[in-house]
């Protein structure tokens, strides 16, 4: 358990570009985390009586109520503003209640090195989840007792801003008098907003997601790339487009057999191809200003492309693909020359 | 805009390669040296290193590299390479070290960073 939450905590180079398809999500730096949806659900139901607010508020380094929060939420919870951005909604809600579950496991961060290591594998996530879901759940409770347990105690002190919004105590009991100072009020704001409108809080966090793209091996030397048509609909770039870039930054040539998949000279494993995406998406789709995926990209007057921004309207142009030098390879070489 | 993007992708791979473009200095682009890969046969690859400044001595770039990376390698000339300049050859990926040595500044080139764009996987 501990092995793995550092996994997710320790993010501070994501980027935005993740492939996926269900559960799985796969950081431009090679971490691999999974998007609990069930993991939420459960929070939703069983869990619902929990504070919702430590996580954001800790962010936000003011809040009184959860002892634990300000000793690693002012610590992490900064980072995890800072950090790269884009993200998933459900990942970033989780990543923080993670953190500041996981004070006393801060210490083994140093074990997520390893796990830092790509592995793209979604047998080995899957299996991990399960026992870290329980972990959690487990974590979450022992936090409620002992929350539980301090909120009522302060609550009957004058000057302490305490208690607990979701369960309406302390000062946030119906009938409580008691001027509520800014910093509850305002993590309550954000904890509600996060609550009740969980797109709106997130814009611009989300993480890009396209399906990982398929690979498989044809015969020895080539590889076919199976679900390029795909992955071109969801960036809605053409396919001749990427196949282009492809083949310029892999270095060979290839072509499209009768399924539209991209037969590539060459032995690629997914990761690389992966890779070559990544970069693809950071120069041709996402626009360089707001940093949303939704772009279009067009050819211009003087056979420039341009990308123009769907979300933001802002228009650049992008560099045409060049293949550049490219060394000749194999045996033809004296009789091409 | 530019302020953003620095912020945002400080720890991504070229962050100002592109925001040189966006600014318009497009026809800069023939000074990027381009660090290329190329499957050969089996594990074999090639790295090829496109551009370095003509200023540089790149047959004595290529013999301090070769002993550095142990590897084997050639210039290949501008007529060989179909008007790309002289490309550096080396056999092995070594995009990474050839990075860090035309970066660095007291056992390398000390180019600038931006200048240089990594290709491949």
């Amino acid at each position: 358990m501990s092995t793995e939450q550092p996994a997710i905590q320790r993010r501070a180079s994501r980027k935005s570009v993740a492939f996926t398809d269900e559960k799985l999500v796969v950081d431009t730096d090679g971490n691999v985390t999974m998007i609990a949806t069930q993991d939420d659900d459960t929070r939703d139901t069983a869990m619902s009586h929990t504070p919702r607010t430590p996580p954001l508020s800790a962010a936000l380094g003011a809040f009184t109520d959860a002892p634990q929060a300000p000793a690693d939420g002012a610590a992490d919870g900064a980072p995890a503003i800072a950090d790269d951005g884009l993200d998933l909604t459900l990942l970033k809600k989780k990543k923080k209640k993670a953190k500041k579950e996981d004070a006393e496991g801060a210490d083994a961060v140093p074990a997520a090195d390893g796990e830092e290591a790509i592995d793209l594998t979604m047998k080995k996530k899957k299996k991990k989840k399960a026992p870290k879901e329980e972990d959690e759940f487990a974590k979450k409770l022992e936090a409620l007792n002992l929350e539980g347990g301090e909120a009522a105690a302060p609550a009957v002190d004058e000057n302490v801003q305490d208690g607990d919004m979701d369960k309406g105590t302390g000062i946030w009991a119906h009938d409580e008098t008691k001027t509520v100072n800014y910093n509850p009020l305002l993590s309550r704001f954000f904890a509600l907003l996060s609550q009740k409108n969980p797109d709106h809080a997130s814009t611009g966090t989300r993480s890009y997601k396209i399906p990982p793209p398929q690979c498989l091996r044809e015969g020895n030397k080539k590889t076919i790339f199976a679900n390029l048509p795909e992955i071109c609909k969801r960036m809605k770039r053409s396919d001749e487009h990427v196949t282009a870039y492809l083949f310029a930054e892999l270095g060979t040539s290839g072509s499209t057999d009768g399924a539209r998949r991209l037969v590539i000279k060459g032995r690629f494993q997914q990761k690389q191809i992966e890779n070559v995406l990544r970069t693809y998406i950071m120069e041709y789709v996402t626009c360089k200003t707001c940093r949303s995926p939704n772009t279009e990209l067009s050819k211009g007057e003087n056979r420039l492309y341009f990308i123009t921004c769907n979300s933001c309207g802002s228009r650049r142009s992008v560099q045409a693909i060049k293949t550049g030098f490219s060394a000749q390879v194999g045996k033809r070489r004296k009789m091409r020359v | 805009m530019s302020g953003e993007i620095e912020i945002q992708n400080l720890k991504s791979r070229d962050p100002f390669a592109e925001a040189d473009e966006d600014s318009g200095q497009t026809t800069q682009t023939q000074e990027y040296i381009h660090i290329r890969i190329q499957q050969r046969n089996g594990r074999k690859t090639l790295t090829t290193v496109q551009g370095i400044p003509s200023k540089f001595d790149h047959k004595k770039i290529l013999k301090v590299i070769k002993k550095e990376f142990a590897c084997n390698g050639t210039i290949i000339s501008d007529t060989e390479s179909k008007g790309m300049g002289e490309v550096i050859q080396l056999q092995g990926d070594h995009r990474l070290k050839i990075k860090d040595f035309l970066v660095d500044n007291d056992s390398g080139l000390g180019l600038d960073e931006k200048t240089i764009k990594i290709h491949g996987f």
